[in-house]
């Protein structure tokens, strides 16, 4: 009894406490699970934006990134008050009412780097890393580019449902149908890695066995890029498939340099974490609002705007990434 | 002729028959499986399951499972991964020492528990699954260790080879299973494991020091964890704390208990496991091959688990005697 | 000649005064864990302590702690279910896909209860027709289901009927039902196990099996039936989950059998057979809700939170250990 009225006293202090300086927003992001390099980047953005502007800021996730993993850590955040919880989901829908408790405790739901497809309605807007609607355009003109424009390619994805592959996945069959630069250009297949390293190497190798013609691999997964990548340097193959997608820098320098990998894309995972953490504090303090068709300054970023369904885009379109530029990026 | 018999009749037989049904089904339908090129694919899938599965064996055995051995790849890893990192002018070859070590010392510290506190070993190694990994987390500070910090010649090991283009990895897993194969067969010690396992009440009575022989077999199963960590970081060129080693028992214990080593202790082979290794390995590569979605291979390695269970008469004839009062 | 004085009746043990008995149990040493867990989570986070938040964390894992339940008698008869969670992944798959595919409500959860009996009496069959080793049965069927679900579901996941959803907002006297169901399921196993002929059997059969049979106890039957029971018990749990979530994926409750060995574990049960109690269970159920909601709710990283589990099951089976060699007669 006496611990209770004990923590009660000290919480409601805390509480007094916070509200004197009540200009600092507490944001928490929670990622789709701990020991990914990808979001150490985001999070170093939001870091260092906190460190311009008021706010506190503090990450979390869970140990692995099923669909449901991130819901006690969501409760937690709500538990414990939070201003702002920016997440990366790690699935469209499980999370709709945890999401719909959160903002009714009057907490900015934002969902960082990939949306809650189909269940836009429960968070308040998404910040994406770039225009997603271009990717599966722009991977297309990347791997034609290097193949000549002419031969079989075929995609390594990573899970089968990920809502973001299949929209790029269905972004790059429009293009190679519908765009005549490509018609030499024939896709064979589609498999899938899971991004788990094990699993993209042997459907790699699968595609290498089945379409001995095959001349480009787009993975537009870092895991399934870099496996792609290891598997063509480890049998000496670059000349004749070429690999590209999206990857990290960090993990594709060795393969730029040693010439298994001429080019890949990806944008800036520390930009949106910076974005989102200037974004959630303005709206929290009333200098910004959430409203579609309007804009903001974010410093370093320039104008952004707010696109459609409360959807924002960090940068406009991809960064080429190749032996010219690969050593001028440290994430 | 009863030679031949007694070699059909085997149980070691009876999986590599298993094997080549599977190759020629599938050779049947897709050529290219049957070539070198697949062989060595199949192969290079393979290492790390057969250096765990020769551990897991020796535990089994001594009537013991390990379920900690992937947390302690991953945390072997990790420390060498760290080493890396952290002082890149190391000469990369003391990664393995490193590495083997570590495992030796988180094996060590399974069996000290198991002997010392007379409990489980199924339960202590369930705790130190979650006891290591954790600690591979902390110390890596959630981070993974990139492609970037891991040595070049240590990566260059799973692709280059001194003979016959056999990448090197592939041949040291392959002198691990010869190993153990002689420590098994011909020597003193390997006799007290088998001995151990068939009958552990028996066994001081025939003068077998039973703390220092399972003290040797985990300390033994951990250094051969922290070898396949050190080769998991050869063979992908990074350490991640959440996923190195992950799941990894559970491949070993199917590819093991495929083999035919019994989980009642005293009956196993080395060959018997390194076929089950193998035969685990070309599913794997057939199954993308096929065509077959990743949402079925799962179910077909359970399948096969349970149908080679069903097979295997050494485990019925053992019955369920099970997890009986054999705490060594 | 003195005819034969009856040997002496060997001095009979003194009998363990009852407060030993009732305190130097594994149970015990499950509630000091769980007091201290209270104390050490109050102070690491301010805002642990509120008995809704608490109550509202349980619901997270009660299904896998009603299944945990089941399973401590399963473990008790000297058998052991690695299988569980993926009963219950793949039984609410079944149920999900049926009532997706036009199959009215309540058929359709008949459905996903025989699917987890029949998946219940697959275990049933290899573990004890078979004679083959628990264990290795049920890792072999936990990868089995588990795939299984995955063909059916594939990567998709399957939503439930809205009138389906929601069962951790209903509230008996401001409690959860989850967490109401799990101790009325704790109530009624307790009793059983505790006070009836079946649940003196189970312990027998898992002291002794031999010993048993000589007794004239059919441990075939009884571990056959702990099997099934415990595959329906799987299958409704399940679909609790589905109800909670809202919708259905092949990687429910991914990883929960260890959680539910773990519970069984700290509740003092002993893995080879024989002993253990229900209570020890519920109050690891709770243990388990007290540390990991803890340990989150300050922000604690996974890290040290696997950590803080590993050493809480080893030091928990070393007391558990020691008190059963101390009580050995």
């Amino acid at each position: 009894m006496f611990k209770k009225t004990l923590t009660t006293a000290t919480a409601a202090l805390a509480v007094m406490a916070s509200g004197a300086f009540a200009e600092d927003i507490d944001i928490v992001f929670v990622g789709k699970n701990t020991g990914n390099p990808y979001f150490d980047s985001l999070t170093q953005g939001f870091v260092e934006a906190c460190e311009e502007i008021a706010c506190n800021f503090e990450f979390v996730a869970p140990a692995t990134a099923e669909a449901t993993s991130q819901i006690p850590f969501l409760e937690a955040q709500i538990q414990r008050g939070v201003d702002v919880i920016a997440i990366s989901p790690n699935s469209p829908d499980a999370l709709n009412q945890v999401f719909q408790s959160a903002r009714d405790k009057g907490i900015l739901v934002l969902t960082v780097n990939g949306d809650i497809t189909g269940n836009e309605q429960y968070r308040d807007a998404t910040i994406l890393p770039t225009d997603f609607t271009k990717v599966g355009a722009d991977q297309i003109e990347m791997v034609g580019s290097l193949i000549g424009y002419e031969g079989e390619i075929a995609i390594l994805s990573a899970t089968t449902e990920a809502p973001d592959q299949n929209f790029w996945i269905d972004g790059m069959n429009e293009t190679i149908a519908n765009d005549a630069k490509y018609a030499n250009m024939t896709l064979v297949a589609t498999v899938y890695g899971d991004d788990q390293p094990e699993k993209s190497t042997t459907e790699m190798e699968a595609l290498l066995a089945n379409y001995p013609n095959l001349k480009g691999v787009i993975a537009p997964t870092t895991v399934g890029i870099a496996a792609a990548a290891q598997v063509v340097q480890s049998r000496g193959i670059a000349d004749q498939v070429k690999v590209t997608g999206l990857g990290l820098p960090s993990e594709m320098r060795e393969f730029v340099k040693d010439g298994t990998v001429e080019g890949f894309q990806l944008w800036s995972p520390y930009n949106e974490g910076w974005l989102a953490a200037y974004f959630a504090v303005g709206l929290k303090d009333g200098t910004m609002t959430n409203m579609v068709g309007g804009t903001f300054e974010v410093p370093n970023l320039g104008t952004i705007t707010i696109n459609e369904g409360n959807s924002i885009n960090t940068q406009a379109a991809l960064t080429t990434f190749n032996a010219g530029n690969i050593d001028d990026f440290d994430f | 002729m009863n030679v031949l018999r007694s070699v059909f009749l085997r149980r070691e037989a009876g999986i590599f028959v298993m094997i080549i049904l599977f190759c020629a089904t599938v050779g049947l339908y897709k050529p290219q499986f049957l070539t070198s090129q697949s062989l060595r694919i199949v192969l290079l899938l393979t290492p790390l399951i057969m250096i765990g599965a020769m551990a897991q064996m020796l535990i089994l055995v001594a009537r013991h499972v390990d379920l900690s051995i992937g947390s302690t790849l991953g945390f072997s890893a990790m420390v060498a991964g760290l080493m890396y990192r952290d002082f890149p002018d190391v000469w990369w070859i003391i990664g393995f020492p490193v590495a083997i070590l570590t495992g030796a010392v988180l094996g060590l510290v399974n069996g000290l528990l198991v002997t010392i506190f007379k409990l489980p070993s199924i339960i202590v190694t369930l705790g130190t699954l979650s006891l290591y990994r954790g600690l591979t987390f902390i110390i890596s500070d959630a981070r993974q260790i990139n492609r970037a910090n891991i040595p070049t010649e240590l990566k260059a090991m799973s692709r280059t080879s001194p003979i016959f283009d056999i990448p090197w990895i592939i041949l040291i897993a392959f002198a691990v299973a010869l190993m153990t194969y002689v420590v098994a067969r011909h020597t003193q010690l390997g006799r007290q494991i088998y001995a151990l396992g068939s009958n552990p009440d028996a066994a001081p009575l025939r003068g077998i020091d039973v703390t220092k022989v399972t003290l040797i077999v985990f300390t033994l199963s951990g250094a051969l964890c922290g070898l396949a960590g050190i080769l998991y970081a050869s063979r992908w060129g990074f350490v991640n704390p959440s996923n190195t080693g992950a799941g990894f028992e559970f491949q070993v214990i199917a590819a093991v208990v495929i083999g035919g080593v019994s989980i009642n202790g005293g009956v196993g082979t080395v060959l018997g496991t390194v076929l089950g290794v193998l035969l685990l390995g070309c599913v794997a590569a057939a199954l993308p091959l096929l065509g077959i979605p990743g949402s079925t291979q799962n179910a077909i390695y359970g399948a096969v688990i349970l149908i080679a269970l069903l097979i295997d008469r050494s485990v019925r004839q053992r019955g369920v005697v099970s997890l009986s009062r054999g705490v060594a | 000649m003195t005819d034969t004085t009856v040997a002496t009746t060997r001095e009979l043990a003194p009998a363990r005064p009852t407060w030993h008995l009732i305190l130097v149990r594994p149970e015990t040493m499950t509630f000091l864990l769980l007091i201290a867990g209270l104390v050490g989570a109050s102070t690491l986070s301010p805002f642990f302590l509120d008995a809704n938040y608490i109550l509202r964390s349980f619901t997270l894992t009660a299904e896998m702690s009603i299944v945990a339940l089941v399973l401590t008698m399963v473990v008790i008869s000297g058998e052991i279910d690695l299988s569980p969670a993926a009963n219950m992944a793949l039984s609410a798959c079944i149920f999900a896909w049926a009532q997706d595919a036009g199959v009215p409500l309540p058929l359709a959860v008949a459905v996903g209860l025989l699917a987890g009996l029949a998946m219940g009496a697959i275990n049933a069959f290899m573990s004890i027709r078979m004679q083959l080793p628990s264990i290795i049965v049920t890792i072999g069927t936990l990868i089995f289901f588990r795939g299984i679900a995955q063909v059916i579901a594939g990567d998709r996941s399957i939503r439930v009927p809205e009138s389906f959803i929601g069962i951790n907002t209903v509230m008996v006297f401001g409690i959860p039902l989850p967490v109401v169901i799990f101790m009325v399921v704790a109530l009624i196993l307790g009793l059983v196990l505790g006070t009836t002929v079946i649940g003196r059997q189970i312990y027998q059969i898992g002291t002794n099996q031999a010993a048993a049979l000589h007794a004239g106890i059919n441990a075939k039957r009884i571990k056959v039936g702990l099997f099934l029971v415990l595959g329906v018990v799987s299958a409704a749990a399940g679909m609790m989950a589905a109800s909670r979530l809202g919708s259905v994926r092949y990687d429910l409750v991914l990883g929960g059998e260890l959680q539910m060995v773990l519970m069984a574990m700290l509740g003092g049960t002993y893995i080879f057979g024989g002993r253990g109690t229900i209570l020890g269970t519920f109050l690891a159920a709770w243990l388990l809700v007290i540390v990991s909601t803890g340990m989150t709710v300050a922000n604690l990283l996974p890290a040290i939170q696997l950590t803080v589990l590993g050493i809480l099951l080893i030091v928990a089976i070393i007391a558990t250990n020691f008190i059963y060699a101390r009580t050995q007669r």
